[in-house]
């Protein structure tokens, strides 16, 4: 820096502090309402995302490498055995997807019988964790892919156990995920043995849901399988999301305490995978029968 | 007069700080991590008011509530609040000793978390942990360590 320009801005007058500061409050007050209310600056927090997403990954960047040199250093032994293991694995997923099929197209009759539509088939993408520490106290975590491959905000988020959160904000090339423990997130979910339809909050402690809203009569017991139910149209139906783990029928209250421990690996897993559901429901298999309507008549309607 | 360090190491310092803010963590430590931006920008603007100043505070504000996720706009004013408290103050600071310039930024941080805080219930009413003023306390015994590495970086030539 040239000595002149740095004296220079010794006697440099720009506004006065209390101007800048008031411009600054205003600014700052102006983006909180709005961005509060809605999604309107989305476009600038995407742009400024191209500054700040660089940093996340290059923080992310040393675990990535150190599950990279774990990976390259662990014995052949080791590797041999975890491929034998998963190769057992594959034959038995394979052989529980063998009657997948048929049963399919037979819920799918079934449901015709009923009248009842319903969705069916979800496509989804590999997410890679990138390992940052956005805010204490909330449940939000960064993968690696945004809306760069048409990920939005609001989609359900899965791991090979159960159901791990939803999108909660998608940046073109990061997007942040909000869990299912988060103490601000709900996910409406059923009893897989009965049926029974409730709401799971998050409790803000890792591998804890609460489930606030049964009656202390409820038929429900440790145990106890949670599905997602589909209301709310969020979440895909038939996903689990955790075990009942304590049932409390506390006397003297309404409402039984009841907590459960969610099935996804939350803390633990790199991989998740982002679900893209079917917006439209299973066309009924009646329509589909080409006896019930010539199929020129549907190009007028 | 001649100890400025370039733009590059004001804003490599920014950036460090950034990437500090959102190191992965164990959650009793991430429960603590103070907030680092802050106080390198309260390191510059004491250092050389001339050149740092509120608009810096408020851009770098902008990009730590891009990057940690909140509403836009929250550190932003924090940010400049505070710098705009230092800048009123930083002749009488430059001579206080080390223990009365670490109240006044325990008292510049306790601002800061004071309005993230109001920010965050007016958005959304709920409960906070004891520990969500933990970083303010942090944050103040850190100062030293901000405050020697900042003055060490100024004075190298790395970055002239």
């Amino acid at each position: 820096m040239p000595r002149d320009i740095a004296i220079k801005l010794l006697f440099a007058t720009g506004p006065s502090i209390n101007t800048r500061l008031l411009v600054a409050v205003i600014a700052s007050v102006a983006l909180l309402s709005t961005d509060h209310q809605n999604p309107r600056l989305d476009d600038v927090r995407s742009a400024l995302s191209f500054l700040t997403d660089p940093l996340k990954y290059l923080v992310g960047f040393p675990s990535v490498l150190l599950d990279q040199a774990s990976d390259a250093v662990s014995s052949y032994s080791t590797l041999r055995a975890e491929n034998e293991k998963l190769r057992d694995e594959q034959t038995i997923n394979k052989t529980r997807l063998l009657k997948f099929d048929s049963l399919e197209k037979e819920n799918i009759r079934l449901r015709a019988l009923l009248e009842n539509s319903f969705k069916l088939g979800e496509q989804v993408l590999i997410a890679e964790l990138v390992s940052i520490n956005m805010a204490p106290f909330e449940h939000i975590v960064v993968v690696n892919k945004g809306t760069r491959f048409g990920v939005y905000p609001q989609q359900p988020v899965l791991d090979a156990n159960g159901v791990v959160g939803q999108v909660f904000r998608a940046l073109p090339f990061t997007a942040e995920i909000m869990l299912i423990t988060d103490p601000s997130h709900a996910i409406p979910v059923q009893v897989n043995r009965n049926g029974l339809l409730t709401i799971a909050v998050g409790s803000g402690k890792h591998n804890q849901l609460n489930l606030p809203y049964l009656p202390a009569n409820a038929d429900i017991k440790p145990g106890d399988l949670l599905i997602t139910s589909g209301l709310g149209g969020t979440f895909p139906a038939g996903y689990p999301v955790a075990v009942v783990d304590e049932f409390d029928a506390a006397g003297s209250k309404s409402f039984a305490g009841i907590t459960a421990t969610p099935k996804a690996l939350l803390d633990r897993n790199r991989e998740l995978l982002i679900v893209w559901g079917n917006k439209e429901p299973m066309q009924l298999l009646k329509n589909q029968i080409p006896d019930s309507k010539p199929p020129t008549s549907d190009k007028n309607e | 007069m001649n100890n400025f360090p370039g733009k590059g190491g004001i804003i490599f310092t920014l950036v460090l700080a950034m990437c500090l803010r959102i190191v992965p963590l164990p959650n009793e430590l991430a429960a603590i991590n103070p907030d680092w931006v802050l106080l390198a920008l309260i390191y510059w603007t004491l250092a050389i008011p001339e050149r740092v100043g509120i608009f810096h505070a408020w851009a770098f504000g902008l990009l730590v509530d891009v990057l940690t996720g909140r509403l836009l706009g929250q550190y932003a004013l924090a940010y400049s609040l505070v710098i705009y408290l230092c800048l009123s103050l930083h002749r009488r600071l430059r001579q206080f000793p080390l223990p009365q310039q670490g109240l006044f930024i325990f008292f510049c941080l306790l601002l800061s978390q004071l309005l993230l805080f109001v920010i965050k219930n007016l958005q959304q009413p709920g409960e906070f942990p004891a520990s969500f003023w933990l970083p303010v306390f942090t944050g103040t015994f850190c100062w030293p360590l901000v405050y020697t590495v900042l003055r060490f970086i100024r004075r190298s030539r790395i970055f002239r």
